[in-house]
């Protein structure tokens, strides 16, 4: 029954060829030599050399790296936390607003999560900057980080805690010593993906940013309104560099089998 | 872990945590757009009135109520602008979804035929531009779209057109930039249905001697369901509110509802109207969102 239709060979290489050809011409394009998109002026890396003197640039990005982190670690925490709450506790009283909350944020428009955030901060009378990002990203990323992990929680061997507990380990070593090194993998690529949501994202940022905290995708979107220029190529390719090498770090380091069921738990839920 | 009831402070915390954090800066700032979308524009820092204040105590409660009004509804109702930019975002979202769906469906169909050893690779390969920005893909499509862009310039090579055509500010580009960036969107969770269903059902209808698209129509189509569902939401929803695409690849003549928020939170400064805008697409999509909610709840939680 398995075999190659050339129907299926050729819909899945044209789905990967729009997928990727757009981000390889932007590759190419970053070392092109000329300042004009449609004129091949030769290789050269002198739109990274451009890149290196762009104060602003590395500000924002180093910006972004910081906030990324911090928020990728406090969503980790919060979203197992979440995760462990809705496949461990059987019902509670508001489980049905609990899972509404990390649903919910998945899918709402981000303009809509952005302002509302924003008004908060204001209510509140914070200042707004560097921390208002960082929380207003741990936010919608725990639920991404809650998604992953619970989908790993539930396809997950229990006589194994419960043969921890039966022979008298407390319930914080038994999720220490039992639960979370066999969940890992599944927390490991949650935070990944969380922080590469966190240094992605451009709209929550920009409602709840402030004085002083430009970061990149703000920084970027602001000349991209100016309109092409190789120098964005440039951060755009490294940025995609960045990516793709922790993508490929997370595969060599995690076990296969189970990145893989990671992957196809995101493909569900995701 | 243990009976309710009987739990550990340390088991409450695990719960109690993340509850009150998305308590805190996901449900109450909604509350709070609900209040100011009720208010009054005004000249002040933070530019909207009334203020509630605690000093004042009942009398300051009474007023408060007293000052809220629904003008800015009214006038989202009256303005022809909002209600274009709606039904533009509408209209958006539902052909794109269709798009998607035809595209991504033949793409997730053909993954979850391929060889088993292969599907992993193919999985990260639709995975891995999800984990790039997305403001980079929007980019990148700029650079190839634009008057003097590679896509004018292989057409003029080929003598298809004669001169070079303004794909860029049209609805086409915006067409283009969300059915590209959502792509992967739709494929995932349509792979994942496709993916575990049963082979054999295929084979005893082609042993019944059912042609083969017909086995498709009445076996895999019906079987797939859940993940066109799911796909469908996972773009549908998000599409509606989106900002970058639009604003990046579209034009200037008809703006979708992500853009008309943006623009009069950030430009005009009027933070009511924009929290009403808000209240008013979250009213539009909140049937969607339930709906996925429900799927998401019986996927996950249902057990697989």
């Amino acid at each position: 029954m398995r075999r190659l239709s050339v129907f299926n060979v050729v819909a899945v290489a044209l789905g990967l060829a729009f997928l990727y050809l757009p981000i390889v011409i932007l590759v190419i394009y970053s070392f092109n030599a000329s300042r004009l998109v449609t004129v091949w002026g030769g290789w050269s890396l002198h739109w990274y050399r451009a890149l290196m003197s762009d104060r602003a640039m590395i500000d924002a990005a180093w910006t972004s790296l910081r906030i990324a982190a911090l928020s990728a670690s406090a969503a980790t925490g919060l979203g197992t936390c979440a995760a462990v709450a809705l496949t461990r506790f059987g019902s509670f009283r508001g489980r049905l607003v609990f899972s509404g909350m990390v649903y919910a944020p998945l899918v709402m428009p981000e303009v809509i999560t952005g302002l509302s955030l924003l008004l908060l901060f204001v209510a509140l009378g914070v200042d707004r900057g560097f921390w208002t990002i960082t929380i207003a990203h741990t936010t919608l990323i725990m639920c991404f980080v809650t998604v992953i992990v619970q989908s790993r929680l539930v396809s997950f061997d229990r006589s194994l805690e419960e043969a921890a507990m039966d022979l008298g380990c407390p319930p914080l070593k038994t999720f220490l010593t039992v639960t979370l090194p066999l969940i890992w993998p599944a927390v490991a690529a949650g935070w990944m993906l969380a922080f590469s949501l966190s240094l992605d994202d451009l709209v929550i940022a920009s409602f709840t940013t402030g004085p002083g905290a430009t970061t990149l995708p703000i920084r970027i979107y602001s000349e991209v309104r100016l309109g092409v220029k190789p120098e964005i190529n440039a951060v755009c390719t490294i940025m995609i560099a960045v990516v793709a090498l922790i993508t490929i770090v997370a595969s060599l380091t995690t076990k296969r089998g189970a990145l893989r069921r990671e992957r196809a738990a995101l493909g569900a839920q995701v | 872990m243990s009976a309710p009831g009987k739990r550990s402070w340390g088991a409450r915390a695990v719960l109690l945590v993340p509850y009150l954090w998305l308590a805190a800066f996901f449900l109450v700032p909604f509350l709070i757009v609900l209040k100011i979308s009720l208010s009054q524009t005004a000249i002040a820092q933070p530019p909207y009135t009334p203020l509630f204040d605690w000093s004042d105590g009942w009398a300051g409660l009474k007023a408060f109520f007293a000052a809220l009004s629904a003008d800015n509804y009214a006038m989202l109702g009256s303005d022809a602008l909002y209600l274009v930019a709606y039904l533009k975002s509408i209209e958006v979202a539902a052909v794109s979804t269709a798009l998607l769906l035809i595209i991504g469906y033949p793409m997730a169909y053909g993954m979850a035929r391929a060889p088993r050893g292969l599907q992993p690779l193919l999985v990260m390969l639709v995975i891995l531009p999800f984990w790039t920005s997305f403001l980079i893909r929007v980019y990148a499509w700029i650079n190839i779209l634009q008057r003097d862009g590679l896509l004018n310039d292989l057409l003029l090579r080929l003598h298809l057109v004669d001169a070079p055509v303004a794909w860029l500010a049209s609805d086409t580009a915006i067409y283009i930039g969300v059915v590209y960036s959502y792509l992967p969107f739709m494929v995932l969770p349509l792979y994942a249905t496709l993916e575990k269903m049963d082979e054999q059902l295929l084979e005893a209808a082609a042993d019944l001697g059912c042609p083969r698209w017909k086995a498709f129509w009445q076996v895999t189509l019906p079987l797939s369901l859940p993940g066109v569902a799911a796909g469908a939401l996972l773009c549908f929803i998000p599409i509606t509110g989106e900002f970058v695409i639009p604003d990046l690849l579209g034009g200037s003549e008809t703006q979708m509802i992500g853009q008309t928020l943006w623009t009069e939170f950030f430009s005009n400064k009027d933070w009511p109207v924009a929290s009403a805008i808000a209240v008013a697409l979250l009213g539009l999509l909140l049937v969607p969102i339930l709906v996925y909610e429900r799927l998401q709840q019986r996927t996950i939680e249902g057990g697989r």
